[in-house]
């Protein structure tokens, strides 16, 4: 592995006290940033410096670092987890950057992600649209079919998968000027609906968590491709589609 | 006097489960909405019992820190889930798969629990299937299974490098229909920080609004505590950033013993450390294994070269390759369960054979090139392909491995920057897993009477070390198909209890515990942050009660971390204040906890003079760098009792092991 190099960055962090104040961006500088880094564990010697200089640190969402958890957001140099495709902010790493860059980082923007500090916004929309009908009814008793007794196409539970793949994140509301919510519940209504389990509900359920998803102030829809781009987990538009189509035939049923 | 009794039911083993179930006292249907249970933590333990309970009728408040429950951190497993279900038909049976956790456990686990989980792991496949859960399925139709650590069957469900996940966000599904309905009121952002005990029983717990800061009470007949494990206590680990001890250690301070805590197990496919600004390891799953090979250079001064950048592992020739689990253990190869696997790696890297260029030369290769190959030829005789070159053999085993495992190679790469198809990956082990946890009983109930403790959080599937696949599998088992039958026992002397009101003297006392240590943490004033502490924590953890322990270094172990502990309560700085969001704070409380545990896990590894699994005595080793177990002297679970703030003072009480139904043997992988 070649050198190690030291990075000096410029920051612009949001801060924010909590949801019912004001917000303004603040200027950082921090140096010999390993290039090794990830993006989190250079907010980390960024807030250990604070710390040390009698300052609060800046209040950012993670958990698994591992890109999986969903629970880091960050909207870095204007883009939803920064400037690399199919990652989440805590796969960035800092030798996506230059040294003497400035880098810009502003929470999650959606009406319907409220900003609880800093660079903490509420995803907790997300959980009502899944209680909707975000699941299949069945019991938790384990009386239930053999596993095998239901067949599912490869092909039906590959694409089930990739659906299923979708972290909550929020990337997709947060990149959309609409800040619509597509993907994400066009995600789940496709993973049930492409099942053998899930299409019994089906039409129940994508009605219901369209409503749910349009009273938590979701916007519309207009096909602008950004939440695909931004997706870190490849979620495809598709989805969107097949929601739409899920949701149409409800309708006409529902009559 | 030892409380320990374990309840294990008379009877054979097979029928033990069965027998128990038809003889517990019931909750009827009409009284189960008198009852109000609190389940800390929403992972797949938590997340499954949450909505099982609910399911049934009762009143559930479910806890966790995170911003919602699907972010628990079992979403990060990857590999898979075991079942006996035998859709192979390679031989597999609950006896086997019991068999097979029992040994891989060095018998150390409690045969009961173990078999009963053997025996409800088919149920967990049919009911996850049916929540909607995507296994990988083959083209038939038919669900598909991969081989782990350990075993010689195939018996992982999986779902790609998601297993964890998509388990996850079926119970969290389920969970999710159970709050639309309003039967569980989920807490999200919520700590809980003290255990409530009412005459003796657990009867509520004392949380935080990790949002406004607010310190909250909250009553219930019983509390769950499914808070997951302990690993973090290391700093560095492959768990996720904030999982922590606290709830399972502010029980034990509360009564409820904490059993073999020195049980940890290191992973030996991590990535390795980059450097001194690293927060976090990360995991490379252990299914690969099925289709790497591990090896580092046979002479030493190759390993040299590659470390100062002047050879490519790809130069190395085959025949100067020590392919050393291959080597050493022919019948499982690279599938030797973890802890002999990472202690092999460790021993190589400790003879300077280590290829990584990080301060501490640690790490060894996981090549895929004799696989690509492989499934390359495969491929082209399946699709007809006469004399393919080389190239194309190389294409199609490619896709293949894309196909298989395609998610963590692009993980991989984009942490370090390099392309596993090329290149071997780099792997070395690091603190996954603790086996170690909150001592319970069959029911899975602690010390406590209405203090229960599931998953990760507790001590009693695993043994001193865990199968892959196995955690999983024990978090769903616990959630869906043991809990809710065992808590319903106790339970059933509650019907006519009434709600627990919050204003009883011990609500206000363990409140005002919490708050006293909130205002001592910010009025503290100290010179060091929090993470300061526990950096100096997990280095003296992870270079003395790590992968190799010795008498002499878990002495020092013990008195160093003891110092670091007062200088933490002497020095500690955490800025800001209790109303709001205050991380630090947070961080705060989770570290003084892993400070007293880590000292415990110190004194158990100290008084265990033996090997076993993830405990590891270089004093208690063969001539060949194996594992020597004691069964005369330690066959047993060493559960410790708190005595106060000196932890050196907790008192050992010892559960024997009985194996009626197995042979205790040598464990050997050779
Ligand atoms: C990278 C990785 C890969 C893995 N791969 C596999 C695999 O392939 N197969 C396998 O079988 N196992 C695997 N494991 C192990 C397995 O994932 C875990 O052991 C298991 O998921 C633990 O589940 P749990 O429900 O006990 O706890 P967790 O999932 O850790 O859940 C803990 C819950 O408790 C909550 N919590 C914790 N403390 C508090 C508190 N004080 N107050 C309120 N809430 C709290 C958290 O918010 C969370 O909801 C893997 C682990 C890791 C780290
Ligand atoms: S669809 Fe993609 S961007 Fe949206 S929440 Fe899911 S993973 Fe995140
Ligand atoms: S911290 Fe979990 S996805 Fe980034």
């Amino acid at each position: 592995m070649s050198a190690k190099k030291g990075l000096h960055l410029t920051l612009k962090i949001w801060r924010q006290k909590n949801n019912k104040s004001k917000g303004q961006f603040e200027t950082y500088k921090i140096s010999d940033v390993s290039t090794d880094s990830s993006f989190l564990e250079m907010l980390d010697i960024l807030n250990e410096n604070l710390i040390n200089e009698g300052k609060e640190p800046i209040a950012f969402d993670h958990d698994c670092r591992e890109g999986i958890c969903g629970m880091c957001s960050l909207y870095i140099n204007g883009r939803a987890h920064g400037p690399d495709t199919g990652i989440t902010t805590c796969q960035l790493h800092m030798r996506m950057f230059k040294d003497g860059e400035t880098i810009v980082i502003e929470p999650w923007r959606s009406a319907a992600f409220p900003v609880i500090k800093d660079l903490m916004v509420d995803r907790s929309a997300f959980d009502r649209v899944m209680a909707a009908g975000g699941f299949i009814s069945v019991n938790t008793s384990g009386n239930t079919l053999d596993a095998n007794a239901i067949p599912v196409p490869k092909e039906d539970a590959d694409k089930a998968m990739d659906a299923a793949a979708c972290i909550g994140c929020g990337a997709c509301v947060a990149t959309c000027k609409n800040g619509s919510a597509m993907l994400f519940v066009g995600a789940k209504v496709s993973q049930f609906a492409l099942l053998p389990q899930g299409r019994i509900e089906a039409k129940r359920r994508v009605l219901n968590m369209v409503q749910a998803m349009d009273e938590e102030g979701f916007g519309n829809c207009s096909n602008t491709g950004a939440c695909e781009v931004e997706c870190p987990k490849g979620i495809s538009l598709e989805n969107i589609a097949r929601m739409n189509r899920e949701y149409m035939s409800a309708l006409v049923d529902k009559g | 006097m030892s409380k320990l009794d374990s309840r294990i039911p008379a009877g054979p083993l097979k029928d033990k489960w069965k027998h128990h179930k038809d003889h517990m006292n019931l909750v009827a249907p009409n009284n189960r909405d008198k009852i109000d249970i609190i389940v800390v933590g929403t992972g797949l333990a938590g997340g499954s019992a949450a909505a099982t309970l609910a399911e049934q009728g009762y009143n559930v408040k479910a806890f966790c820190y995170q911003d919602s429950p699907r972010r628990a951190h079992s979403i990060a497993a990857q590999g898979g889930i075991n079942a006996a279900k035998n859709y192979q038909g390679d031989g597999d049976s609950t006896y086997r798969l019991f068999y097979d956790t029992i040994k891989g456990g060095d018998y150390r686990a409690r045969e009961a629990n173990v078999y009963r989980l053997a025996e409800v792991s088919a149920n967990i496949i049919d009911q996850c299937v049916s929540q909607g859960v995507p296994f990988g399925r083959d083209y038939g139709g038919q669900l598909d299974n991969r081989s782990f650590g350990g075993v010689q069957v195939k018996r992982t469900f999986y779902a790609k490098g998601q297993t964890g996940q998509q388990l996850l966000l079926g119970a969290y599904s389920s969970l999710s229909r159970q709050i639309g309905k309003g039967r569980v009121k989920m807490y999200n952002r919520h700590e809980m920080l003290d255990l409530v005990i009412v005459d003796g029983k657990a009867r509520g717990i004392i949380a935080r609004n990790l949002v406004t800061g607010e310190v909250e009470r909250h009553s219930a007949h019983a509390v769950v505590i499914a808070s997951g494990g302990y690993g973090n206590v290391y700093f560095l680990s492959t768990n996720a950033m904030g999982s922590n001890v606290s709830a399972a250690w502010k029980i034990h301070k509360k009564g409820a013993y904490f059993a073999n805590p020195c049980y940890v197990q290191i992973h030996p496919t991590c990535i390795p450390v980059h450097g001194t600004q690293q927060s976090k390891l990360t995991l490379m799953s252990e299914s690969l294994r099925n289709s790497g090979r591990i090896w580092v250079p046979k002479k030493i001064e190759d390993s040299i070269a590659i470390r100062e950048g002047k050879l490519r592992a790809e130069s190395i020739k085959e025949e100067d390759r020590d392919y050393y689990l291959e080597r050493r253990y022919p019948a499982f190869g690279n599938l030797v369960p973890r802890d002999v696997a990472s202690r092999a790696a460790k021993e190589r890297c400790d003879a300077g054979f280590g290829i990584e260029n990080n301060d501490t030369k640690e790490g060894v290769y996981l090549d895929f090139s004799t696989e690509i190959m492989k499934k390359g030829r495969e491929s082209a005789i399946e699709k007809h392909i006469h004399n393919p070159t080389d190239q194309q053999l190389y294409d199609l085993g490619k896709s293949w491995i894309e196909e298989k495992y395609g998610n963590l190679f692009v993980m991989y790469e984009k942490i370090t920057a390099d392309d596993p198809y090329k290149t071997p990956m780099k792997i070395y082990p690091a603190v996954h897993y603790t086996m170690g946890g909150v001592w319970v009983d069959y029911n899975l109930q602690s010390t406590i009477p209405g203090c229960f403790v599931i998953g990760e959080a507790n001590f009693s599937d695993h043994g001193a070390n865990r199968l892959g696949a196995s955690a999983l599998m024990q978090g769903l088992a616990d959630g869906y198909f043991v809990l809710p039958y065992t808590i319903a026992d106790y339970l059933s002397a509650d019907i006519r209890t009434g709600t627990i009101p919050t204003t009883s003297p011990s609500f206000e006392e363990a409140e005002k515990g919490i708050k006293d240590k909130i205002d001592f943490f910010l009025n503290n004033k100290g010179t060091h942050s929090v993470d300061h502490f526990h950096k100096l924590l997990g280095n003296i953890m992870w270079n003395k009660v790590g992968m190799g322990r010795t008498p002499e270094g878990l002495r020092e172990a013990i008195k160093e971390i003891d110092e670091v502990r007062k200088a933490f309560w002497k020095d500690v700085k955490v800025p800001g204040d209790a109303e709001g969001m205050n991380t630090e704070l947070e961080k705060a409380f989770r570290v003084a906890d892993f400070l007293e545990l880590g000292q415990l896990m110190a004194i158990d590894a100290l008084h265990r003079n033996e090997s076993c699994g993830g405990h590891f005595r270089e004093d208690h080793s063969t001539p060949d760098g194996e594992a020597e177990r004691d069964d005369v002297n330690f066959k047993y679970v060493g559960a410790w009792e708190y005595q106060g703030e000196d932890i050196n003072n907790e008192v050992l009480h010892k559960e024997d092991l009985i194996y009626d139904n197995i042979e205790v043997k040598t464990r050997s992988y050779k």
